[in-house]
């Protein structure tokens, strides 16, 4: 099968078809198939250098961050040497003109937001779309709003945005709190909300946070606005609700109550890592009585997960320390993780536990009783 | 591959207003590098983790290995060659990592530099763990921190009139 978005190499593998990426690839440097990474079959050496790191079935396909690529100072560029793949640069004003080209170019385009995760996988080959929609130069997609008892962030709101916002650190803290765990500061300036929840990374942190604030996306497309809840929007790494003629424009957060609890426990090995296993807890209390629990974690499956009954367990309860453990433990049972460099499946369950305890007892200490 | 459309971006480096017509897809540190010959910024991971590229686009840094020219259309960047007083001077900045030993073989510098010059404009006064936060996008494999640390301590204080009292080991 020629594959010519990684989005596609994801679906061959899944089903075990053998991939061949000549099509994302524009060197001509001849290469054979290498034994280590049988499923693909690739002439373009940025792809080769993958092949010691290539994940195995089941593993998210976050390694595309941790390799080396040549860099080539003191020398003329040469074709081979431009990392990217050629694209046709597109900057809309409007979100309807940008939906207008997406609709005109299909599987073709895709929509940049900050780049964070779309740049990288082009430089790789693993994106190579033949039109970017640039959306940085759409004032409308900026901002966050309160209409009392929602919030809505506009999509090319920026991490740095978000931990800056006022309005946040009094309503809905827990997104401040959650931001200055992604990444570094540099990648805060530039990565948007928009563009973290969109993407289906099941290492970004925002999908679970919004799945624990039972947010909701406004999917903008050609016949106007839906909106799908962050709890259905995720279906497999990197395949999501959002259609390729669907432009994400904007995240609505129902405000929880004042006084409410907050904690995301996020476990990572340095800064700029995926979390090993993350959990986000909303909660409230009434006289040391839980009134209302959500929680969801994060990278401990393909997609983020919402831990319902986790959260209707605690309900009711005093957070003592059987129901807890309880809880904890239906909150594992939906863990689905990949070993991989962060640790085994089984430690990552675990952890995805732990993460979640520490993060309740913060709550607890946080809410208004 | 001269078939492949070239767009004008304008920007304003270190002052200086410039325009040339690039491939979209050229990468700002590449547009930099090569095309302004500003060799400041370094390449170093290339993949965001490393900070070695960092510049200041529109008062943000950013790495300019993970953005494209394009999308700096119209931006105003600062990077190590700007950095200098207007007199030719080493600014606060430079002269602490001099006077703190803040490098050692200096490949992170510039970016170091850089983030450091961001950082302190937003938080002018910033505790020791702000300082680890700020920088913890910038990667530096020699000298352990401690004295890159020392040497923002020590530009804060330039440029807030206070005096450098250096923490006891």
């Amino acid at each position: 099968m020629i594959c010519d978005s990684k989005t596609d190499a994801i679906r061959a593998r899944q089903s075990a078809v053998r991939v061949d990426l000549r099509a994302v690839c524009a060197s001509s440097l001849e290469c054979a198939p290498h034994p280590s990474a049988p499923f693909v079959n690739v002439n373009c050496p940025a792809v080769l250098r993958l092949d010691t790191t290539l994940p195995a079935e089941g593993e998210p396909l976050s390694w595309f961050g941790t390799l080396g690529i040549r860099s080539f100072c003191g020398r003329q560029r040469e074709e081979k040497d431009v990392i990217p793949g050629a694209f046709t640069y597109h900057r809309p004003s409007s979100v309807a003109e940008a939906v207008a080209i997406l609709v005109s170019h299909g599987d073709e385009a895709r929509p940049l937001s900050g780049g964070h995760s779309l740049i990288p996988m082009m430089k790789l080959r693993m994106a190579a779309p033949e039109h970017l929609v640039d959306l940085g130069g759409i004032a409308d997609l900026k901002g966050i709003t309160d209409d009392g008892s929602t919030i809505t962030i506009r999509a090319m709101t920026t991490q740095h945005e978000l931990i800056a916002s006022d309005l946040l650190a009094q309503k809905l803290p827990i997104i401040r709190e959650t931001a200055l765990l992604i990444a570094d500061p540099q990648i805060r300036y530039v990565g948007t909300l928009g563009g973290n929840v969109a993407n289906g990374d099941p290492g970004n942190d925002m999908p679970a946070l919004m799945q624990c604030l039972d947010a909701a996306y406004v999917l903008t497309g050609p016949d106007g606005e839906r909106d799908v809840p962050a709890r259905d929007f995720y279906e497999a790494a990197y395949f999501t609700a959002l259609a390729p003629e669907e432009i994400l424009t904007a995240v609505k957060i129902p405000v929880p109550p004042a006084g409410h609890g907050y904690a995301y426990e996020k476990l990572k090995r340095k800064v700029g890592d995926y979390a090993t296993a993350a959990a986000a807890v909303v909660l409230t209390l009434d006289g040391g009585t839980v009134t209302f629990c959500s929680i969801a974690l994060t990278n401990v499956s393909d997609t983020p997960l919402y831990a319902k009954e986790a959260g209707e367990i605690l309900t009711g309860s005093t957070l003592d320390t059987a129901t807890v453990a309880r809880a904890v433990a239906a909150a594992e049972a939906i863990t689905e993780p990949a070993s991989d460099g962060r640790g085994p499946a089984e430690y990552r369950t675990k952890m995805a536990g732990v993460m979640l305890q520490k993060a309740l007892s913060r709550a607890a200490t946080r809410a208004a009783s | 591959m001269s078939d492949i459309e070239q767009i004008p971006v304008t920007m304003t480096v270190n002052g200086k207003k410039v325009q040339r017509f690039v491939e979209p897809r050229t990468l700002l540190i590449h547009f930099l590098r090569e095309d302004l010959n500003i060799t400041g910024p370094h390449i170093g991971c290339e993949t965001s983790h490393c900070g070695a590229c960092t510049v200041e686009l529109n008062g943000m840094s950013v790495k300019s290995c993970t953005m494209f020219a394009v999308q700096a259309d119209g931006a105003e960047l600062t990077t190590i060659e700007g950095m200098a007083n207007a007199d030719g001077t080493l600014s606060a900045l430079q002269e602490g990592f001099r006077q703190m030993h803040g490098l050692q073989c200096g490949f992170c510098t510039p970016g170091m530099i850089l983030r450091a010059h961001t950082l302190l404009k937003e938080n002018p006064n910033p505790t020791e763990e702000e300082i680890r936060m700020g920088i913890s996008g910038n990667l530096c494999r020699c000298t352990g921190y401690q004295n890159i640390v020392k040497a923002i301590q020590y530009a804060a204080a330039k440029l807030n009139g206070t005096e450098f009292q250096e923490a006891a080991e």
